[in-house]
């Protein structure tokens, strides 16, 4: 590994900074065009092809050779395009950057604890200089083990704090390191440019005052800084002024919570399977409560010796006890059972959550043991998704307006039902709402059908009815209508313009009938 | 209320002259002593009516078969009162939903057994509460073992059977209705119910012809209960959304035509 010496540079800038056991070192790691080599990594691009991501409509990150083209941060999708026609166009993926950063993260893990990551495509950690010799030793160590993990492109820069660490870094040859020696921060950050302060506003503000880098900041007198610029520009003054003790919260690596059990020989039966799984049930509880966590939702996957997996994943409103876990094994070996002999079965957890949000309450939890269990008797009879909890939501027609959720999974209602939905029907509301629309035919006093314009007007006024596929004529005794609504008219896959109306027959039943291209329809039914 | 007796023995050991004073120092003690121990101002006296409700929640636990009466909203008082243990008969799914408002708004488990189509807008607008509402839209053939585990939940089960119930299904479901202190409620046919309610008359107010819109219904229920049959009249709903019956004095104008 070579070390780029700053040639010329100010002396403080040197290699010798290995008196360790000292807390403030920080080693910060950056990898340029994160979202870039996120996006490529996720649909498999060459990073040698010109890429831009872009958010809200403007270049967010380029790779190396969009930047060669002239593409530049900031710029809008159309200038990106003209300078290069060429162009991949990316749309940001915040949560695929913070997941393709978390191999960069364990692949650090895996040499030094303490790993804080800053950003995506940017982590810190403390220098582990004496258990490799010194920075620049551990800096390369840290080089070579990225570099086994797979991740190419990446700098390395130590220094007293992150912010002066970060910069160094950016100075760094790609896989290389750049040190700033102890108390050498304030001179090498004075030479950058004022821009590099993360606040756009403030960065005007000074280069209209004539303060063009870091070093004309940092002359200025503090409490003049704090007076004119408040507390934030007292913040980055002291970024300025080298002075960057932002303390390091290092990331605590996640648990592996999985637990499985191997049959040797393999089970065939369901009973000695659930029998054999009870400790590893009760392990992973206990495993999940000494981390002050428990499991919501599980994913149970039953392997047999012939390579046959049988996956499912079971929700618990609460959480599950080990007895619980041991139940929806038996219901999903009874449900789906195994063509083959068992040989494994792991217990996945894919919802954890903290006890404390789980806790009892001081005279008992407000939903039953019992109906817990006998609600969980009911889904290993008919399947989870089979007993379902109701709640209202917001929409126009009267099966928007509710919503069944499979019991035990916390779906929340899609449409807020507490603002105003235009277009929907007052109360009282349809006792039958038909899942799927029955087709009906509306006649006019003279046996036509009846017609609504685009306009929303009638050609005649309804005086028979027919609701289903064979029903015969009802006189309708009385009706309102048309109430036209007109859906989603911005989205044309969604669009829908249609007109409703109540009618009563002579029989005294009351429906809700809508319109839609010519084509009538009962919805629901006032039962 | 007992009040503590204090028993106390001392040995005076013939001290003859000192005895009235220790007389006097002793009932000094007993008195503070008896009202140490004096609850009567916190204590009240356990009424009847307690008494019996704690009898019959010691029976319940040992699984004898006693009945309980279950709430029902204001309007429907007059209408039945639903026991426990029991099956009802309705052929309306606003009146299914309306006799299990009053369980569920008293904080009782409600199951919707089979009936896809029920509007749940509708059930919220009776007061029924769905957070304490499990539905199994789709029990299919299993929709009797699935009335029974619901049972385990809810002390009122709304049910539309696929296929009109047996006899001896509905007997084997009653038994487990005493046991699990419970209510069911069908929407059509059951055999030997213990009450039938039919919807006779149903007539919808506030829509005229091509203006207004449906705002009220006045019905009448008939009850065929125990060989008797009552008919009363009900808004179902009413003007403000509620269930009440029909007052006979102010008579709808159309009714009133029709009649």
């Amino acid at each position: 590994m070579t070390v780029t010496k700053p040639d010329g540079r100010q002396s403080e800038v040197s290699f010798h900074g290995e008196q360790s056991g000292t807390p403030k070192r920080q080693l910060v790691i950056w990898c340029p065009d994160w979202p870039v080599v996120a996006a490529a990594t996720q649909l498999g691009l060459s990073l040698q092809l010109p890429l831009a991501v872009f958010d809200r409509g403007e270049v967010f990150a380029c790779s190396a050779m969009a930047r060669v083209e002239g593409v530049r941060r900031g710029m809008r999708r159309r200038d990106a395009s003209a300078r290069c026609p060429e162009l991949t166009v990316l749309e940001r993926n915040t949560a695929s950057e913070i997941r393709t950063f978390e191999d960069v993260l364990s692949a650090i893990e895996e040499i030094s604890a303490g790993v804080a990551p800053v950003r995506p495509g940017l982590c810190a950690l403390r220098v582990p200089s004496r258990f490799y010799g010194g920075e620049k030793e551990a800096a390369a160590v840290v080089a070579e083990h990225l570099v086994g993990a797979g991740v190419w492109d990446f700098r390395i820069g130590i220094a007293d704090g992150i912010f002066a660490a970060e910069h160094a870094a950016r100075r760094a040859a790609s896989q290389d390191c750049w040190i700033i020696a102890r108390g050498g921060s304030a001179v090498f950050l004075a030479a950058l440019p004022i821009g590099v302060l993360e606040n756009a506003e403030l960065v005007t503000l000074l280069r209209q005052l004539g303060i063009r880098s870091l070093g004309d900041f940092a002359a200025l007198a503090a409490r003049d800084v704090l007076t004119r610029f408040g507390r934030e520009g007292a913040l980055f003054h002291r970024l300025a002024r080298g002075l960057d003790n932002q303390p390091v919260l290092s990331r605590r690596p996640p648990l592996d919570m999985n637990q499985q059990v191997s049959f040797t020989p393999a089970l065939e039966t369901v009973e000695p399977i659930v029998f054999s799984t009870r400790q590893t049930a009760e392990r992973l509880v206990a495993e999940l409560a000494h981390h002050g966590l428990v499991c919501t939702e599980v994913r149970i996957e039953v392997v047999t010796e012939g390579g046959w997996t049988g996956s499912r994943v079971w929700a618990h409103s609460r959480w599950f006890a080990a007895s619980d876990l041991i139940d929806r094994i038996y219901w999903q070996l009874q449900g789906d059972p195994a063509r083959e002999p068992v040989c494994e079965l792991r217990l996945l957890p894919e919802s954890v959550e903290s006890l404390a949000d789980h806790g009892e309450g001081l005279w008992g939890s407000a939903l039953n043991e019992h109906v817990e269990r006998g609600i969980a008797r009911l889904q290993g009879m008919l399947g989870p998704e089979e007993v379902l909890a109701p709640c209202l939501q917001g929409g126009r027609n009267p099966r928007d307006r509710q919503l069944l959720s499979p019991w035990g999974e916390r779906r929340p209602p899609q449409r807020n039902p507490q603002l105003p939905w235009p277009g929907t029907i007052p109360p009282p509301a349809p006792a039958r709402v038909f899942s799927t629309p029955v087709p009906t035919v509306v006649l006019s006093e003279d046996r036509r059908p009846v017609k609504v314009t685009s306009r929303g007007l009638m050609t005649a006024a309804p005086a028979f009815v027919s609701i289903g596929e064979e029903a015969e004529l009802m006189p309708v005794d009385a009706w309102a209508g048309p109430w036209p609504v007109d859906e989603l008219w911005w989205d044309p896959a969604q669009a829908r313009q249609v007109a409703r109306f109540q009618v009563t027959g002579v029989d005294g039943s009351a429906w809700l009938l809508v319109v839609e291209n010519d084509q009538w329809w009962t919805e629901a039914r006032y039962d | 209320m007992h009040k503590p007796t204090t028993t106390l023995y001392w040995d005076y050991g013939g001290l003859g002259q000192d005895r009235a004073i220790s007389n006097a120092c002793v009932s000094v003690v007993l008195t503070m002593l008896e009202c140490m121990f004096d609850y009567e101002r916190v204590s009240s006296q356990p009424t009847p009516s307690r008494i019996h409700e704690l009898q019959q929640r010691v029976q319940r636990m040992q699984g004898s078969a006693i009945s309980r009466s279950l709430e029902s909203v204001p309007g429907l008082s007059g209408v039945i009162q639903l026991r426990t243990g029991e099956a009802y008969a309705v052929d309306s799914p606003s009146l299914a939903m309306a006799l299990a408002a009053g369980p569920s708004q008293a904080g009782e488990w409600i199951g919707i057994v089979g009936a896809p189509d029920l509007g749940l807008e509708a059930a919220a607008g009776f007061g029924i509460d769905l957070e304490r509402t499990v539905v199994v839209p789709r029990p299919g053939e299993l929709w009797l073992s699935v009335t029974a585990g619901l049972l385990d939940v809810a002390s009122m089960v709304i049910v539309k059977p696929p296929v009109p119930a047996s006899a001896q299904q509905a007997e084997r479901l009653k038994a487990r209705l005493r046991m699990k202190d419970a209510a069911l409620v069908c929407w059509g046919e059951w055999p030997r119910s213990e009450a039938t309610l039919t919807l006779t008359e149903s007539s919808w107010h506030g829509l005229g012809r091509g203006h207004g819109r449906l705002t009220a219904r006045s019905v009448v229920v008939s009850v065929r209960q125990g060989g008797a049959v009552r008919r009363i009249q009900l808004w179902l709903p009413g003007l403000d959304q509620q269930i009440a019956e029909l007052d006979h004095v102010v008579v709808p104008l159309a009714m009133a035509q029709a009649g």
